[in-house]
Order: structure tokens, then sequence, then C-alpha cells
């Protein structure tokens, strides 16, 4: 699909220790025997430009580029499927956030409608300690396409209605409920 | 009595408030006392370990941290399987005094600091192993006699943390739910995953995930579940997979907790089941009060 058949190894920048960075699995992905247990565990497989066994194939060759750029771990619903029956006992699901993790980081253009749903849940954790569903959803929607919104008005109204969905006047000023945490482990890790 | 901690979660606290009310009601039914954990703050899900490695850690360490210092041996009890999943996760990885060391230095600035000793358990797995089938069979007084409920896990209630049931064959609601006197009806789609994030990030993906769930249950009576987002999921976008699928799809989705209070004579009014987005009124009216 989006990769083609024959890829020429030699022609293409790699870093073969791209695998032992991402942990938890790091390099227990070596260890990789490419059965495709994880593509045939996968509920959002199908619908994957680059399938789970490949990409993690991919991993091992270490094409960076490739496997961040494509649309295969925002497809990944975190149901621990593939981590369960991986039968080198690889900790795959886990891993998966550090790919997540570091397309987030170099700020990879594709994919934004996925990207920006984790961005603005951790903003609104942040600001006020727990999640606002109402505050969230606003954030995520006008961030990526507002219009999708009015797809989700009807349902919206119903969650509304049934006190489902709490509306709550965002606090925008003042120091973060959980600022000072998420500042400290910033520094700890370097990126402050 | 029986004591446990409660980390409810920012789910059970608004758009699953119904899990939360028949979650506490049922415990108190059955003789437990719950203490809600003081100035709990969001576990970080499944985004937190996104945002930053530390971060993933450091968010449910803060609760668990918390919870240490209420528990006086006492076990925490949590409803979601996010929340219970983050939870477990953290309390493994911290099992290395290395990273736990690491943890606590980001804590120092909430004057926290978290030793690794507290128990986590899932609300089903307390009710299945600490209640158990038998002590509710006994308070039934409203059997759900001829009632079909479908059993839904879903993914993280049951996997990879959960040593209460098998993460690929879960069964821990079979004698529960024959405890309150239902039929169980089984379909292939127990323990697949809900969709999660996929019905707002790629609804094309999403929406066919749950159908699937949703297609296979249907001949049921209703759907039970024990996470506020496979209810989510599963309750509140059934309009939508109706299109997708082609097919009209509806069927009430109830917690767990909610049934058991209904069979055990709890007001219907006290379970909330008027929050719900498929009316559960055929569920209420199949079964005699």
């Amino acid at each position: 699909m989006a990769t083609p058949e024959v890829i020429v190894l030699t022609d293409i920048k790699r870093d073969p220790a791209f695998g032992d960075r991402l942990t938890p699995a790091g390099q227990q992905l070596r260890t990789c025997i490419q059965c495709g247990t994880c593509t045939a565990s996968c509920p959002s497989a199908s619908a994957m430009d680059i399938t789970p066994r490949k990409m993690w194939r991919m991993v091992q060759l270490g094409m960076v580029d490739e496997v961040l750029r494509s649309k295969t771990m925002w497809l990944c619903s975190i149901c621990y499927q593939c981590q369960v029956r991986c039968p080198r006992g690889i900790p795959l699901t886990e891993t998966i956030a550090k790919l997540k993790q570091l397309a987030i980081q170099q700020q990879i253009k594709q994919w934004r409608e996925s990207t920006h749903f984790y961005l603005a849940f951790s903003d609104v954790m942040r600001r006020y300690g727990r999640m606002r569903e109402t505050e969230f959803m606003a954030r995520y929607f006008m961030s990526t396409n507002p219009f999708e919104a009015l797809n989700y008005a009807t349902m919206g109204l119903t969650l509304l209605r049934r006190g489902k969905l709490k509306p709550e006047l965002p606090m925008l000023r003042g120091e973060g409920k959980l600022a000072r945490l998420f500042d400290r482990v910033a520094e700890l890790e370097g990126r402050k | 009595m029986t004591r446990y901690l409660f980390y409810p979660g920012c789910s059970m606290e608004a758009s699953a408030l119904e899990y939360k009310a028949s979650m506490t009601a049922v415990f108190r039914a059955l003789g437990a006392e719950i203490l809600e954990i003081e100035d709990w703050t969001c576990c970080g899900a499944s985004v937190a370990p996104v945002m930053s490695d530390l971060l993933g850690l450091a968010l449910p360490a803060r609760n668990l941290a918390i919870a240490e210092k209420m528990s006086n041996g006492r076990t925490m009890v949590v409803g979601c399987s996010a929340c219970f999943t983050s939870f477990a996760r953290t309390n493994a990885a911290v099992a290395d005094p290395t990273a736990l060391a690491r943890v606590n230095q980001a804590l120092e600035v909430e004057n926290l600091s978290y030793g690794g000793t507290i128990v986590v358990r899932h609300v089903l797995d307390v009710l299945a192993n600490d209640f158990g089938p038998a002590a509710i069979a006994e308070r039934v007084v409203r059997p759900l006699s001829g009632l079909k409920v479908a059993p839904y896990y879903g993914c993280q209630t049951v996997r990879p943390y959960a040593s209460y049931d098998d993460g690929q064959q879960p069964w821990t609601m079979v004698p529960l739910l024959e405890a309150l006197g239902a039929t169980v009806y089984h379909h292939l789609q127990e323990a697949t995953c809900c969709g999660t994030a996929l019905l707002t990030t790629k609804p094309e993906v999403g929406l066919r995930i749950a159908g699937s769930i949703l297609d296979a249950a249907q001949p049921a009576d209703c759907i039970t579940v024990v996470c506020p987002m496979c209810h989510m999921n599963l309750d509140s976008y059934q309009d939508k997979v109706s299109r997708v699928l082609g097919k009209m799809i509806k069927i009430p989705v109830v917690f767990l907790p909610q049934l058991i209070g209904l069979a055990l004579g709890l007001s219907e009014k006290d379970l909330l089941f008027k929050r719900h987005v498929v009316p559960v009124e055929p569920v209420l009216t199949k079964v005699p009060a």
C-alpha cells in the first residue's frame, strides 16, 4: 500500500539502533520472529497503511522516518491483544506509546486528528487535574476540524440532556492544578 | 465490616456517574465501607505515557502515594479499566527501586512519596472474589429471571494486568449474573476492544469496531459492562453505528453494579438508569419489582 513491495535497504537512511531505544521493549524487539500474531490480533489492522508485523520489521531495520510517519500507531486502541499473544513476550502495546511520543516530539504533521487528541487531553489534565470531557472535546475539535464537531452535535445534546456531559466554564487563568508536577517531570527529563 | 479505598477517576465522576452511584450503593448493601481517596487527580490514562515516560508513572503514582497515606492496610478499588491499567502498570514499574526513586523525585513538588505498597483491584474482581456470587445470591430480592444479559469485558479490564481472570476468554461475570437469576448470553466479542478513542479520532474505523460488538450482542436484552469507556462507546454511538453498519442497532448497555443493585432491590432512581442514551425501560419492565 503506502510502502512499495520491494524496498532497497541501501537506498534509504536507516538507524539500526532505533528499536533498542523504544522502551519498554527495547532490545527485545530484535527477537521478533515475524509470525504475524500481532497483525492477526489487531482490531484495526485492516485500516492501517503498514500492518503491525510489517511495522515491527521496519523497526528492526531502523526505518525511522517510514515508521514515525505511518498511520499504524494512531490506529492502535491500546487493547493489549498483540502484547498478551506475542509468542516472544514482547510488550508491543506499551511500546506503541513510545512511538507516539517520538512522533509528537518530532512534530510530525500527518495524523493531526490523533496527535491533537493527546495534546488537548494533556492540557486539560495539567490545568484541572481531572478530565473535563466537554472542554476537552471542544478544544480537540477546535484544534483539528471545527466542522467535524457538527457531526457530534446531536449526540452531544443528548449527552447534555441525560446529564452525562457537564457544561462547565473554562478557567484559563492561574496555575494549573498539576502544572508543578508536569514542570518537574519535564525538568527531570531534561526537557526544560 | 470490610473497608476499601476507592479511586473513582474522572469518568466515574462525570459521564459515568451512574457507575459510581450504583457501585457505592451495592458495596454498602453488601456490608462494605468505601473511603474515597482525597484530592485525587487524573491517572493519566493512556495519554500520559505518550507525553513522557516519567509522566506516565508520576500521574498514577501521585494518587497511589495519597492512597498509601490513607490506607491502613486497605486495598484500593478502581472501577475504570483504564485507571486500573495505569495503576497496575505503575506498580509493576516501581518494583524497580531506581524507577521508584525517580518517580519520588517528581512527587517531591507535591510533598508526596510512594512506597510501592498499594494493592489495586478492579471492582469486578472485588465483586466476584471478595463478596462472591453466593453472598450476593442470598440477598437477591428481585431476581432477574428471564433477562438475557450479554457480558462485555472489553480489553483493559482483563488484559494484561488482571490476575483474577483470563485475558482472552474471561468468565468472572458469569457466576455473578447467574447469582442474580439472569441468563448469560454468550457471544464472540466479549473481550474485544470497544474502539476507545478511535470513535473520536478515526470514526470510520472505531464505529465498525464498536459495531461488531453491538451486533454480536444484539440478541440479548442488554449488555453489561464494567468500564466507563466501554459504556460511552457502546451506549452513546448506536445511532452512528447503525448508519455505518446499515442496520438498526438498539440495545441497552448497563453497568454490572446497576444490575446487581436492581436484583438487590435498590431503587431504580438511585441506580440512575435515566442517564443512559439508549433507554433501559425494556430491561426494567422485564424484571417484575
